[in-house]
């Protein structure tokens, strides 16, 4: 039996090295003083951060992510939240139907979706567009906030409601007072996660973004394919350290339903 | 009254509408492309490149799910049974990638496994390898990459089911005379086969339709389909073949989620 559990313990430390080392050199590597991206660095300097900093390739796309992201996470906490209630409270008979279609989205592999947008997006002439690719950013996030705030309504006790209404509520009151605010952690969850999945979004970034609308990961992506510029290094580190943000927030918010 | 079931119905048609039109019908558009454009498939058929990526893509992934599972178990096992601290710590560890871009990991990879990465270093300090190992663009680099992102996908859905395994079963059968390892594979392994089924499913559908990792950490054997999709719309403008490529990649997706379902729905062991 000890054997057995000295087993787990080994595969669970070579599993949390494996998981954890890559990210750790990303960001030890972020500081180095050398040309190459070696491990260990030869010292530790700023430099691929000034790098970074005076380079408008990097910033622009930067600018365009963030342009794409906010209205990508509104919109799409908004159009989940609103389908996650009409899917667990409304008492509609096609439900599991209708909630396995829009979460149809996470199973079709990305470049499907992608390719699919760009050839309507030619039709409409929105390649190329801010709105085309908040418009694709929209579809992949929706499912995530479905997913999120329906497990958030589920748990929640709907007598609360039936309270609310019972001692004269009208519904909007019942819904704004009791509702909302139970759900407020599953709400700003959802719109951290889909913030940051448009942000890591790279397949409909590539296919509906063009030469001048290139997000952060389109511009990592084409560092990494051909011209390898150590700055990706600083890049990369940042999100890192956004991405670790993020999941800190989330779980606090979580602690906090 | 006709209000109340109209509601419902306002609250779901602007996610229903904007999934229809920007993602059922563009899909669809696609995926007709390879019947619109004569000699799709026959051209899919007779070009030995092409099968070559899809049976790839196939192996790859039918590769990748045991290995994941396996590493994946006793993990999720130690986090459903294991300490307070651990369970935190492991799921910060698990949850982490989650967070992180795609591209972020796969680029801290390529410094990893480098010809004088520190992957490497450790190899030759440690006596294992003579020489630097070659494990950027092959299969080794593929699947230590992949891996990477697939646990999560496994380790999450096991630990959820983990979980509610009561340890009370495990002690009943220990008390009826069952060895520890007769109580694992009789009582306690049957229960967390719902775990395996969709874990494994997640990590086989997420393999078939990755497009970075190969692309950055496999080598020109290890293209998959998804490249091979992207390629032919990109460079080549063959829409016909996108399209059929797109349709065999989603047939075998669905297959995989119609025998996990199948599996899971006709062993409902939760009491």
């Amino acid at each position: 039996m000890s054997f057995w559990r000295g087993l787990r313990g080994l595969v669970c430390a070579l599993v949390g090295i494996y998981l954890l080392a890559p990210l750790l050199v990303v960001l030890v590597i972020s500081f180095s003083a050398g040309s190459f991206l070696r491990f260990p660095p030869p010292g530790l300097s700023l430099q691929w951060y000034h790098n970074l900093l005076a380079d408008p390739a990097w910033l622009d796309s930067l600018a365009v992510s963030l342009q794409v992201l906010l209205p990508t996470g509104l919109i799409a906490t908004a159009l989940g939240t609103a389908a996650a209630l009409a899917l667990v409270r409304g008492k509609i008979r096609s439900a599991p139907f209708l909630a396995a279609f829009l979460l149809s989205p996470l199973v079709v592999p990305g470049v499907i979706t992608a390719a699919g947008l760009f050839l309507m997006f030619r039709l409409l002439g929105l390649n190329g567009t801010l709105a085309g690719l908040v418009i694709g950013h929209v579809v992949l996030t929706v499912p995530y906030v479905v997913a999120t705030v329906g497990a958030a309504l589920r748990v929640m006790d709907p007598a609360l409601e039936r309270a609310a209404a019972g001692l004269g509520a009208p519904p909007w009151i019942a819904f704004r007072r009791i509702t909302l605010p139970l759900l407020a952690p599953a709400l700003a969850s959802s719109l951290l996660f889909a913030m940051v999945l448009s942000f890591d979004e790279l397949m409909v970034a590539l296919f509906n973004g063009s030469a001048t609308l290139r997000t952060v990961p389109v511009q990592m992506w084409s560092n990494l394919r051909g011209d390898f510029d150590p700055s990706i290094a600083a890049i990369a580190a940042l999100c890192f350290l956004v991405a670790l943000l993020a999941l800190v927030a989330e779980a606090w918010l979580r602690r906090r339903a | 009254m006709r209000g109340r079931r109209l509601g419902p119905w306002l609250l779901l048609a602007p996610a229903l509408l904007a999934l229809f039109f920007a993602f059922a019908l563009p899909v669809g558009m696609l995926l007709s492309r390879a019947f619109t454009e004569p000699g799709s498939f026959s051209t899919l058929w007779q070009t030995p490149v092409y099968l070559q990526v899809l049976g790839n893509t196939l192996l790859i992934s039918a590769v990748a799910t045991p290995v994941a599972l396996l590493l994946g178990f006793p993990v999720a096992h130690a986090m459903a049974h294991g300490g307070a601290r651990l369970r935190r710590l492991m799921l910060f560890l698990v949850l982490l990638p989650f967070w992180t871009s795609l591209l972020v990991r796969s680029f801290a990879t390529i410094i990893l496994l480098q010809r004088r990465g520190p992957v490497n270093a450790l190899l030759l300090n440690l006596g294992l390898a003579e020489a630097p190992l070659p494990l950027l663009h092959n299969l080794t680099g593929l699947m230590l990459g992949a891996i990477q992102l697939l646990l999560p996908f496994v380790i999450l859905p096991l630990y959820a089911v983990m979980r509610r395994i009561d340890p009370g079963f495990m002690r009943a059968a220990l008390s009826l005379g069952a060895s520890p390892a007769q109580a694992f594979w009789r009582v306690y392994l049957p229960l967390c086969l719902p775990g395996v089924t969709t874990g494994g499913a997640l990590v086989f559908i997420s393999m078939l339709g990755y497009f970075v990792t190969p692309a950055l950490l496999g080598g020109p054997r290890q293209t998959m389909v998804a490249q091979l999709i992207q390629e032919q719309v990109a460079q080549f403008g063959q829409w016909g073949l996108a399209g059929a490529l797109s349709l065999l990649l989603l047939v075998a997706v669905f297959l995989i989620l119609g025998i996990a379902w199948r599996a899971a729905s006709s062993r409902s062991v939760t009491p």
